[in-house]
């Protein structure tokens, strides 16, 4: 039992009163726009997952209050994908990103289901209206790569970690490989996939198999630091994938490609708040910012420096195109003529490796 | 091919290998004594997290020891998540396998939990024990140069055969495994030995998760054992509960996933690389398909494999 004073009263009738339009304004204001998130890792990969995650959280952070952010980290890239993907719908996240590859034909089918949930998805090719696709020039950095590569490599056969033959895997072997080759005609890529986008034993274990094979430069398309470790230790040059990883191969680590999505995120979002969303085929690089190029190691030779700052500057201002013809495919049949430039819409389905990528 | 190659190419089979078998090697002893913890890859994982956490904040402290209690500090981890699973099994009396697929996830969540803070941040890895004019030599490497945690799980795995086939200690946790109730009435304390099988096989998976974490990649990343429970717990079944066959089996599932690497490299596309990746099962089912038709008279495992047992209810 408590008294009702006089000065009690007084007291809680001006917090109510002040409490009050706080109240109202919060049920005036929209309702916050639930987007989510699946990713293929756990969000500590410190490789893909990880990078998505920074996106999600800079879109948070930018659109504070306005948003309302969930993933689902470990998604299958097979059927499990289709009922986590109706559950979010059903939540009532009315913006999606699905963030690998292989979640391609489920976001179709889900994104058939819920006409009036915007879906995103990463790295693929297949659109509807309520569908987009978004990726990002990863084969610009590749290309950095590769000419890096070129330059470094004194046994003229690099390695190169996969995870599985997909477009945007292929896209970077190809890429590393034509780079180099503009360097050194005679380089030859090995090629190790994995079949697994994370699992640093395995990633270990194909880095050591490459290093034994030869390989003195290593570049990764998988999600686990654990091929630099290994790099470090056997004393190999090797690139970062997805994040700045001179953590993990202090003495060895080049560069590394750096995927920031955070800026693409943070406009879809705005765009379906503006309710000026539409589906595109966006694919960002360097150029928009979405690939970045780590700090060069300060032990990497100053012409190869130039050299790579060069293939950076070309690939921003448009006139340097590591796709541009001729190129070949393994087995020497010409894909890409002379002078040509490979138009998106191939690239996107690449499927082929070039001449000089041993497989 | 030189004799250089072919000792790179054992040191990274050894390296495949010696997780599964660390932790195969504990579930042996679990299931020999009848008791079926699935929840291998989440014990696996905690003592992952553990050590590489240990090794991590005492590293200034214990210097050149700080590894050693790393591993302590992992199979330590191992056993107390496994003391969870067995009270709820052997205490409770819970269903095992639901129980230990729920220890499994508990351990991926948990380890998650607490490596968080570590994602990112490296250790030295632990590698060699042996003086250098011994571990880094041409020929040597192949005996000297390895993380002490190779040759202690050679060293277990005799141990545990020879425990459980050559001691009188062992033969009472087999008679657990075969006949609990038997066992029980000529007064072996049949849920004491079950719960120290059990911390026992907790311990190695936790010491095995560790070599994850700390040999092979000095780091922490979630799930980094990427199944490796799974394919330990798939290799007991294969090893028709023998240690001797548990070693070869390790031993051949390290070789042949060591092999698809060198063929890929090598571009010997002959064979799609799926047909590689599923090389390790295949070759499961194809050894598991001829035990079973020799072994017509019946399964080789124990007896009382999964079955609860409690003495007091």
């Amino acid at each position: 039992m408590s008294l009702v004073t006089r000065r009690n009263f007084v007291k809680s009738a001006a917090a109510a009163g002040l409490a009050m339009p706080a109240l109202g304004g919060r049920a005036l204001a929209a309702e916050p726009l639930k987007i989510a998130f699946i990713y293929l890792g756990p969000i500590g990969d410190f490789g893909w997952t990880w990078a998505h995650n920074k996106g999600r959280l800079a879109v948070e952070e930018a659109l504070k209050g306005k948003v309302k952010t969930t993933y689902v980290e470990n998604v299958k890239e097979d059927a499990s994908a289709i009922p986590i993907l109706k559950d979010l719908a059903q939540q009532g996240n009315k913006l999606i990103f699905t963030t690998s590859y292989g979640y391609m034909d489920q976001t179709v089918e889900v994104a058939k289901q819920f006409p009036d949930v915007k879906f995103e998805h990463a790295t693929g090719y297949k659109t509807l209206p309520n569908l987009g696709v978004y990726n990002s020039r990863f084969y610009q950095g590749r290309a950095v790569e590769g000419t890096i590569a070129g330059h470094m490599s004194k046994s003229g056969v690099i390695g190169y970690l996969g995870s599985y033959k997909v477009p945007e895997v292929v896209m970077g072997v190809n890429s590393f490989t034509l780079a180099a080759q503009a360097v050194n005609p005679k380089i030859t890529t090995k090629l190790v996939m994995i079949d697994s986008w994370f699992d640093p034993a395995k990633e270990a274990a194909a880095v050591q198999t490459l290093i034994n094979l030869g390989c003195d430069v290593i570049a990764q398309h998988t999600d686990s630091p654990a091929g630099l470790q290994v790099c470090e230790q056997r004393k190999a040059w090797c690139f970062g994938q997805g994040a700045d990883m001179h953590k993990f191969a202090p003495k060895t680590q080049l560069t590394a490609i750096e995927d920031i999505w955070g800026p693409y995120y943070i406009s879809r979002a705005k765009a379906v708040l503006d309710g000026t969303w539409k589906s595109e085929d966006t694919w960002w690089g360097m150029k928009e910012g979405t690939v970045v190029m780590s700090p060069f190691a300060p032990f990497m030779p100053a012409d190869v420096k130039a050299a790579a700052e060069k293939i950076i500057a070309s690939t921003k201002d448009g006139s340097f195109d590591v796709f541009t013809g001729e190129i070949r495919d393994q087995s020497g049949a010409v894909k890409v003529a002379k002078g040509e430039r490979m138009p998106d819409k191939d690239l996107a389905v690449m499927d082929w490796y070039v001449q000089g990528v041993q497989s | 091919m030189n004799i250089g190659f072919i000792i790179d190419a054992l040191v990274t089979i050894i390296g495949v290998t010696t997780p599964i078998l660390l932790a195969a090697t504990g579930e042996l002893v679990v299931e020999k004594s009848g008791v079926l913890n699935l929840g291998v890859e989440g014990m696996m994982l905690i003592g992952a997290v553990t050590g590489f956490a240990v090794t991590l904040n005492f590293g200034d402290s214990l210097g050149d020891w700080a590894p050693w209690v790393g591993i302590g500090a992992a199979a330590l981890a191992g056993a107390a998540s496994s003391m969870l699973f067995a009270f709820l099994v052997l205490s409770l009396g819970s269903n095992q396998v639901a129980t230990g697929l729920a220890l499994a996830i508990f351990g991926i969540g948990l380890s998650s939990l607490i490596g968080a803070s570590y994602v990112g941040t490296v250790i030295a890895p632990f590698n060699q024990v042996f003086p250098d004019w011994l571990a880094e030599d041409p020929i040597g490497r192949v005996a000297f140069g390895h993380s002490p945690l190779v040759y202690f799980a050679l060293i277990m795995v005799v141990a545990v055969g020879y425990f459980l086939n050559r001691t009188r200690a062992g033969l009472i946790l087999r008679a657990v495994g075969e006949n609990d109730i038997s066992a029980h009435s000529i007064g072996y304390p049949v849920v004491a030995i079950r719960y120290a099988a059990v911390a026992f096989g907790g311990a190695m998976a936790g010491v095995g998760g560790s070599y994850f974490s700390m040999v092979i990649t000095p780091m922490w990343a979630e799930q980094m054992t990427a199944g490796r429970g799974w394919i330990a717990l798939a290799l007991v079944v294969f090893s028709s509960w023998r240690a001797g066959r548990l070693l070869v089996g390790a031993y051949f599932f390290g070789i042949l996933m060591t092999l698809e690497l060198y063929a890929k490299a090598s571009g010997f596309s002959f064979l799609p690389s799926q047909f590689w990746a599923a090389m390790p099962y295949i070759m499961a089912i194809v050894v598991l398909a001829v035990m079973s038709a020799r072994d017509v008279a019946g399964s080789e495992a124990p007896a009382c494999l999964g079955r609860p047992f409690m003495p007091n209810s």
